[in-house]
């Protein structure tokens, strides 16, 4: 199970599921735990990582992402912990990227200064909304006020690299309440942002209530959002380099999210935690999303397990890649898979260039404007038949 | 199993739908000890799922019982159970052909409905004895009185000494079995003269063929017998004889006149053994067949397609198999440009056709796409040929069509005088020419009408129910042809011409069909990354149009730390689901909008 890989290097994400109250849109696993619980799952997954060690041993780790649930509920001994852990493993390469997820009203000076003692040298803050109200509407647990605080105490820390999480399609939202979260934020000129819909997943209380009852904006109004997500983002100098990632444009550094570009780009990472995903050696697996029996025997139980076979993979080189703005290159597809991406995919390639939704330019093919607004209907005819 | 022929009672049940029939039978079984209580499956004639599901017998069926009556002697009852559904007209009729006598089961709440009257009629033709009951007794609102009345003055049948029974409660069964014995005439014919059966159903058996079941009116039919068909001249050898068990075959030696059973004789198709015909003995043949007989044809018919291509040859014998057991099924190859390889299917009615789909489906676990039902159209072409249209597709040019004739049902609706302005203007609606309007009693009319078979196979019967609060009974035959105006109504999606989706429609009803088509198709075609027009045209010309709007945005969900699957299963499902419709051109069809045709009415 876990040979020995030298197959370059590699990026490690982590899960801590805690929040202090789960949001109503949330599907995802997390939960309110108490403190006794929050120190065995700690415990657990240190096991898990120091078991684990040989995927990393040998590999320069590139990118370490810390994310929940609300990470930034642990302590700053804890998050030291784990990411002595990982370096035990392996080297964490001096670049490396080392981001915490944090919540306002989570975090402290105290506890953020720790964070960077241990390493952290990123963060990314969920706000969501400017607005209260929406706030509200959302069940998160904090006001503009505090996440305000909260910017201020991690970039007083040191960490000078952060991204905010906001959200189009919040029940009320107005095009004016988007522009004034908008406007708040850009004026703190992070180095990244990421604007997210809301999507009403089943099993959450918003899928409980029905969408009549939650006042969404309707379909228009959700796209003209959207639109003037991205509209307005790019006057006040962000470069949107994934569909739904933002980047300060910046002459001397890359603040694009290195961790999340592997995602795209099919590189290794490893995954600890309960629900956490992994790719490495050309296994895709998950954790046990289960808290008890991944507290009994951390790492041990997978959810899901299957390797990438050639077929899979060129699927996922096409829907992840083409998530990017740049697209995917001819030449990478023909290096990964030994074959030309025209023998294989030309048919509806030029299908949806015809259809407006693709461009090939120097031996790129991206999706255009169109094609990025429907993404999912686009990047769904890049899997290939059964058989 | 010596009994005299005149200890045999050969009987049916026939009420209108949910007066009680099938309880009423269960109840003769349960008294006569047939069955104990235990035993019975519910109602144990109704064995099919579906049939019990829906309340309705589908197949006929029979069974024999041992009556120790009052007087102390033993009598053999046959009991034969009819299909309760105009569809099956013709095996209902093939069914009290080999009955002595009937039941008439009447509710006596409800009374006298349009059912009731149709299968009192049918049973008269077939100079059956028929005995009123008066069943439900114990509601509330039974008035047993006036119901006795108006079965005399609407029937003209004795009724006031009627039985009044609750066959649920199983209060009343008894005077049921005494009427039975004493209303009910004993079979005539003789066990000497030549053999002289009639089919009334058929089943097929993997083990032993077909099992045919008859009623034997003159002579004795043994196992080694040979017999022939008189329909068709084929000949067989008798291999086993017997009667009617609770659920089971029971073996004897001999059949003779009188008797109601079966017999089986290595016959592979149920089409060798059709209802109605008779069977004789290949060496001493009576001298004429028994009245009646008839080919049934298919009424109605549609085009079935599998839902995924693959399928086709699966469908194929799944349409065989059933086919085995429903002679009156009929199939054959046909290509549709929008669907594939499929089968253009014939029914006798709508009923029928829901039947035989939800059985594929369900017991050959097969997801189908059907095209909308159509009558059997008779086209008359200006060189003299005369072609009998199933598949709207094949319609000639109009320049080479001098006229068109449809098929028309007389129909009789009972309905209260509360509703009549309402189902009158129904029918108007319907195109139907009233032929008769009577009072049955101060509040309830009977209404006739001739109509178009294909303006009531859909959802006439839906309209007539919620147009009368449910207090409109209906019943029809087949009448014949008539000329008419007709015209073939094509539907265009995106510019392209969609066979699968044209149907004949009277002209003057063609601008409205195609606006109610247009806008059904609209609510059924998900939106694509590009507009989609949706046309109905009638020869060439557009008469009405709607447009599908084009997809404006996905919704962006997080890609939660790089759970890569789950990203996956997104695009999966949203391939998945692209994957049930039928690709037309460059847009994607779910199979539901090829029915859309059907629910034209709803509002």
């Amino acid at each position: 199970m876990k040979s020995r890989s030298d197959a370059g290097d590699i990026s490690v994400y982590v899960h801590i599921p805690f929040c202090v109250r789960k949001c109503l849109y949330c599907d995802f696993n997390s939960f309110a735990a108490s403190e006794e619980v929050r120190g065995r799952y700690v415990s657990a997954l240190l096991q898990e990582i120091d078991e684990s060690g040989s995927i990393m041993a040998g590999r320069d780790i590139v990118s370490v992402y810390i994310g929940g649930g609300t990470p930034s509920l642990l302590d700053e001994a804890a998050i030291a912990s784990i990411l002595d852990s990982i370096s035990r493993a392996s080297d964490i390469s001096g670049a490396a990227e080392i981001t915490v997820e944090m919540n306002p009203g989570t975090v402290t000076p105290d506890k953020i200064r720790g964070y960077v003692r241990a390493g952290v040298n990123r963060a990314s803050i969920g706000l969501q909304s400017a607005s209260d109200k929406e706030l509200r509407a959302l069940g998160r647990i904090h006001v503009m006020e505090d996440f305000l605080r909260s910017y201020d105490i991690v970039k007083e820390a040191g960490i000078g690299n952060v991204n905010v999480d906001i959200m189009t399609g919040i029940p009320c939202q107005t095009e004016a309440s988007l522009i004034k979260t908008i406007d708040s934020v850009t004026a703190l000129y992070p180095e990244h942002i990421s604007a997210y819909s809301l999507i009403i997943e089943e099993g959450t209380p918003f899928y409980d209530m029905g969408e009549d009852r939650l006042c969404l904006p309707g379909e228009e109004k959700t796209y003209r959002l959207y639109k003037l997500t991205q509209e307005y983002l790019s006057d006040k100098g962000y470069d949107r380099y994934e569909i739904s990632n933002y980047a300060r444009r910046s002459g001397a550094r890359d603040y694009r999210c290195r961790h999340n570009l592997r995602y795209w780009e099919r590189r290794e990472y490893a995954g600890f935690g309960i629900s956490a995903a992994s790719f490495v050696g050309g296994r895709r697996y998950t954790n046990t999303s289960d808290i008890s029996s991944y507290l009994e025997a951390p790492g041990a139980e997978h959810a899901e397990d299957r390797s990438i076979d050639e077929k899979s993979g060129m699927e996922e080189f096409m829907y992840l890649g083409l998530r990017e703005i740049r697209g995917v290159s001819e030449e990478d597809f023909l290096n990964a898979f030994g074959r030309n991406i025209w023998d294989i995919y030309g048919e509806v390639i030029e299908r949806h260039t015809s259809q407006g939704l693709m461009s090939c330019e120097n031996g790129r093919i991206a999706l255009s404007d169109r094609g990025i607004d429907v993404s999912n209907m686009v990047l769904s005819e890049y899997l290939l038949h059964s058989s | 199993m010596e009994t005299a022929q005149d200890h045999i009672r050969n009987f049916c049940i026939i009420a209108h739908i949910d007066h009680g029939k099938s309880t009423l039978a269960d109840r003769i079984l349960e008294m006569t000890g047939l069955l104990t209580e235990r035993e019975m499956q519910d109602q144990v004639l109704d064995n099919m799922d579906l049939e019990r599901e829906r309340g309705i017998t589908i197949k006929s069926q029979a069974v024999r019982t041992v009556y120790k009556a009052k007087n102390g002697e033993e009598y053999i009852f046959n009991l034969i159970d009819t299909p309760g559904h105009v569809d099956f007209n013709y095996e209902v009729s093939r069914s009290l052909a080999a009955c002595d006598g009937a039941v008439l089961v009447v509710d006596a709440s409800q009374g006298v409905e349009a059912q009731t009257l149709a299968n009192v009629y049918l049973a008269m033709d077939h100079d059956l004895d028929v005995f009123p009951v008066l069943n439900k007794i114990d509601l509330p609102s039974a008035d047993p009185d006036r119901v006795a009345r108006e079965i005399e003055d609407v029937i003209g049948i004795e009724a006031l000494d009627a039985p009044r029974i609750s066959a649920k409660a199983g209060l009343g069964i008894d005077q049921v079995l005494e009427t039975i014995v004493e209303k009910i005439p004993a079979p005539g014919g003789s066990s000497e003269a030549s053999l002289k059966c009639l089919i009334f159903d058929s089943l097929y058996d993997p083990y032993k063929g077909v099992i045919v079941f008859m009623r034997v009116f003159d002579g004795t039919m043994r196992p080694g017998d040979r017999i022939r068909f008189m329909a068709n001249g084929t000949e067989e050898e008798v291999v086993e004889v017997g009667y009617f068990g609770a659920g089971r075959f029971i073996p004897c030696d001999e059949l003779s006149a009188g008797m109601v059973g079966y017999f089986t004789a290595s016959i592979k198709d149920v089409r060798e053994t059709r209802v109605g015909d008779t069977v004789t003995s290949a060496a001493d043949p009576c001298d004429e067949a028994l009245p009646g007989y008839k080919k049934v044809n298919p009424m109605v018919y549609c085009g079935v397609y599998p839902a995924d291509t693959r399928d086709y040859p699966n469908l194929r014998d799944a349409l065989e198999k059933l086919q085995l057991n429903d002679a009156s099924l009929t199939f054959e190859p046909e290509t549709s440009l929008a669907l594939g390889f499929g089968f253009r299917c014939g029914f006798l009615g709508l009923l029928h056709l829901d039947i035989v789909t939800e059985r594929l489906e369900r017991e050959y676990d097969l997801e189908l796409v059907t095209t909308a039902p159509g009558v059997v159209y008779r086209v008359y072409k200006t060189d003299g040929e005369m072609i009998e249209l199933t598949n709207p597709s094949n319609l000639p040019e109009p320049s080479e069509i001098e006229y068109m004739e449809e098929p028309v049902v007389s129909a009789e609706i009972m309905v209260s005088t509360e509703y009549l302005g309402a189902i009158i203007k129904l029918c108007q609606e319907r195109r139907g020419v009233q032929t008769g309007m009577e009072y049955i009693e101060e509040t309830r009319v009977l209404l006739k009408y001739d109509l178009p078979l294909n303006e009531i196979i859909y959802d006439f019967f839906d309209a007539l129910k919620s147009r009368s609060r449910g207090y409109a009974s209906f019943d029809y035959e087949m009448k014949g042809y008539v000329k008419s105006e007709l015209v073939k109504l094509d539907i265009l999606i995106n510019k392209e011409y969609v066979d699968a989706l044209s149907f004949i429609v009277f002209k003057g009803s063609a601008y409205e069909r195609g606006s109610k088509m247009c806008e059904r198709l609209k609510g059924e075609i998900p939106r694509h990354l590009f507009e989609i027009p949706i046309q109905a045209a009638v020869g060439g010309k557009v008469i009405a149009r709607e447009t599908v709007k084009a997809v404006r945005k996905d919704v962006l969900a997080k890609c939660y730390g790089g759970d890569i699957t789950r990203k996956k299963k997104l695009l999966e499902k949203q391939k998945e689901g692209k994957k049930k419709m039928r690709q037309i051109g460059s847009v994607e069809v779910p199979k539901e909008a090829f029915l859309s045709v059907l629910r034209l009415d709803e509002e």
